[in-house]
């Protein structure tokens, strides 16, 4: 192995192992702001020591036990700091020094739970999330969010700090809880993927793919919860979404509609894996937002020409989601689903019923569609208008790009006829 | 030496953007992506980010209980930030020279907006102690 893929390989353990011995460590000591900064010090340990002497026999115990004697000089600085006694902390840092029942059950459960609490705001938990369970450094996430280092460590420091101050338990959930907090983990790596689908803007060897880390998380919760149809659902939705994005963004950034984008450069092999797990998931009954979103992914991704598209089942799919939830952009879809099955003109009745939500009254992609089924029906000026219109509200740059080079387009096409 | 590279334009320059023709459109963006891109492949590039339209401008002050009150009217004169670049070079020259760059984005003919890039220096920390 080259030392360069050997660092890689070795980063990658890390961040297999940092949640297991961080678990172990929170368990043990019961701090987990401080077991947090124990395990990134044992990690960046193991990361200078294991490419060059070569990996321990047991890289897991070995972190853990690092992580471990870490905690307890803390521990022993502290009780000195303090003058306090800190009997029950010390003798469990040092029970833990010949502990060979470092490898308790797997604790990653408990810490997104744990980081993906209520109480924190999704901006915490997921720079949270990313340094506890995905094992990133503080610098990494920086570079995703592009943001200052020490903004990102504000963030999570913070957010440690609000889980100190909130007496939030490194436990299960209550019965009662257990499914509603899930669901908070589940949004909060759904964000996740967001975030690197939506800011992708071209490569950057710095930058670490969230997109990726979301799947990888997703992955993770799967394993554990592979009963879970919506964990299955989330899964298989980043899959089937992250197989088309190659061909989501032209050579500079531009934006290419799901109808226009080059099918071949959309990946099989994540599509297959994708629909697999939706096949295997669907059957169980219960079916959530999730693996409806799926599904609709996956007759995108199935159809081999945009033409070949079987709307009337993305119709009908988005009819089940909006009963199920309440979400302005889920109505939206719903409207171009329409206009696909059945027409431009129904699309539109259906936009006028949304004009009245407060939501999207203000919102750009009200316009956008607006514009979009406008140009469907003919009427090119009132589609150029709000085509605009949208590019003057939107926060996202190839998206403004997008969209006044498609007024740019019908003005054309308006002049010359 | 930082720099930062100011490219603005008044509210009737960002009405005319928006109806530039497509080829001169993609040809901009094309341009401005490129460009960022050579950035931060050079090592010069710090920070560039584009602004939304000054439709979406507000002015912000306090109220005497120090609430925010805004303000979205703004004189038909006042200049707005389009976007900007923060550089991290050797010299004045070299930040001019991006300047000059990007002053040569492409426009459609017959569209003479303001393409003066402004070129500040940085402030940076405090200087080295004097022997």
């Amino acid at each position: 192995m080259t030392e360069q893929s050997q660092e890689d390989a070795v980063e990658r353990l890390l961040r297999e192992l940092t949640p297991l011995a961080l678990g172990a460590a929170v368990r043990r000591f019961h701090d987990f702001a401080a077991a947090e900064d124990a395990v990134q010090e044992a990690s960046l340990a193991a990361a200078l020591q294991w490419p060059r002497e070569g990996l321990p026999e047991n890289p897991r115990a070995w972190l853990t036990h690092v992580t471990f004697r870490r905690m307890t000089d803390y521990l022993r600085s502290e009780s000195a700091r303090r003058r306090r006694e800190s009997e029950a902390a010390l003798e469990a840092a040092s029970a833990s020094e010949s502990s060979e029942s470092v490898e308790h059950e797997d604790d990653t459960l408990l810490l997104l739970f744990m980081c993906c609490h209520p109480a924190l705001t999704p901006a915490s938990a997921i720079a949270l999330t990313l340094r506890a369970v995905g094992g990133l450094t503080t610098t990494q996430i920086a570079h995703a969010f592009l943001v200052p280092e020490r903004t990102m460590a504000q963030r999570i420091s913070r957010a440690k700090q609000r889980i100190k101050d909130s007496g939030i338990p490194f436990l299960a959930p209550r019965a009662e809880e257990r499914a509603s907090r899930l669901r908070t983990v589940l949004h909060i790596l759904y964000l996740i993927f967001n975030e690197g689908y939506t800011s992708s803007v071209g490569p950057n060897l710095l930058r670490v793919d969230l997109s990726q880390e979301a799947i990888r998380l997703a992955r993770m919760v799967h394993r554990l919860e592979s009963d879970n149809t919506e964990v299955a659902g989330l899964l298989a939705l980043m899959l089937l979404t992250d197989a088309r994005r190659l061909a989501r963004t032209g050579a500079n950034g531009e934006l290419i509609p799901l109808t226009q984008q080059d099918r071949m450069l959309w990946n099989r092999q994540t599509i297959t894996e994708g629909v697999a797990l939706l096949s295997a998931t669907l059957p169980k009954g219960s079916v959530g937002p999730y693996q409806l979103q799926a599904a609709i992914a996956a007759v995108h991704d199935e159809a081999a020409r945009a033409s070949d598209t079987d709307w009337p089942q993305i119709l009908a799919l988005y009819e089940l989601l909006r009963r199920m939830s309440d979400n302005p952009m889920v109505a939206l879809s719903h409207a171009v689903a329409m206009a696909m099955a059945h027409g431009p003109g129904k699309g539109l009745e259906l936009l006028d019923t949304l004009q009245a939500d407060p939501r999207l009254a203000a919102h750009h992609r009200l316009d956008a569609v607006r514009a979009h089924l406008l140009e469907r029906t003919g009427d090119l000026p009132g589609a150029i208008q709000h085509y605009h219109a949208a590019a003057r509200k939107t926060a996202s740059l190839p998206e403004r790009a997008y969209l006044l080079t498609q007024a740019a387009r019908l003005a054309e096409v308006d002049v010359a006829s | 030496m930082k720099y930062i590279l100011l490219m603005s334009g008044t509210k009737s320059d960002f009405d005319q953007y928006a109806h530039w023709p497509e080829e001169a459109l993609r040809a901009n963006m094309a341009f401005m992506s490129s460009l960022g891109k050579e950035l931060e492949e050079s090592g010069a590039l710090i920070a560039n980010e584009g602004l939304a339209f000054p439709d979406q401008a507000r002015l912000v002050s306090a109220s005497d209980d120090g609430e925010p009150v805004t303000d979205g009217v703004f004189p038909e004169s006042k200049e707005f930030l389009a976007g900007y670049w923060i550089v991290d070079v050797e010299s004045p020259e070299e930040a001019y020279t991006i300047a000059a760059r990007a002053s040569r984005a492409p426009r459609p003919s017959g569209f003479q907006g303001n393409t003066a890039i402004e070129v500040r220096p940085v402030l940076s920390g405090p200087p080295e102690d004097l022997l």
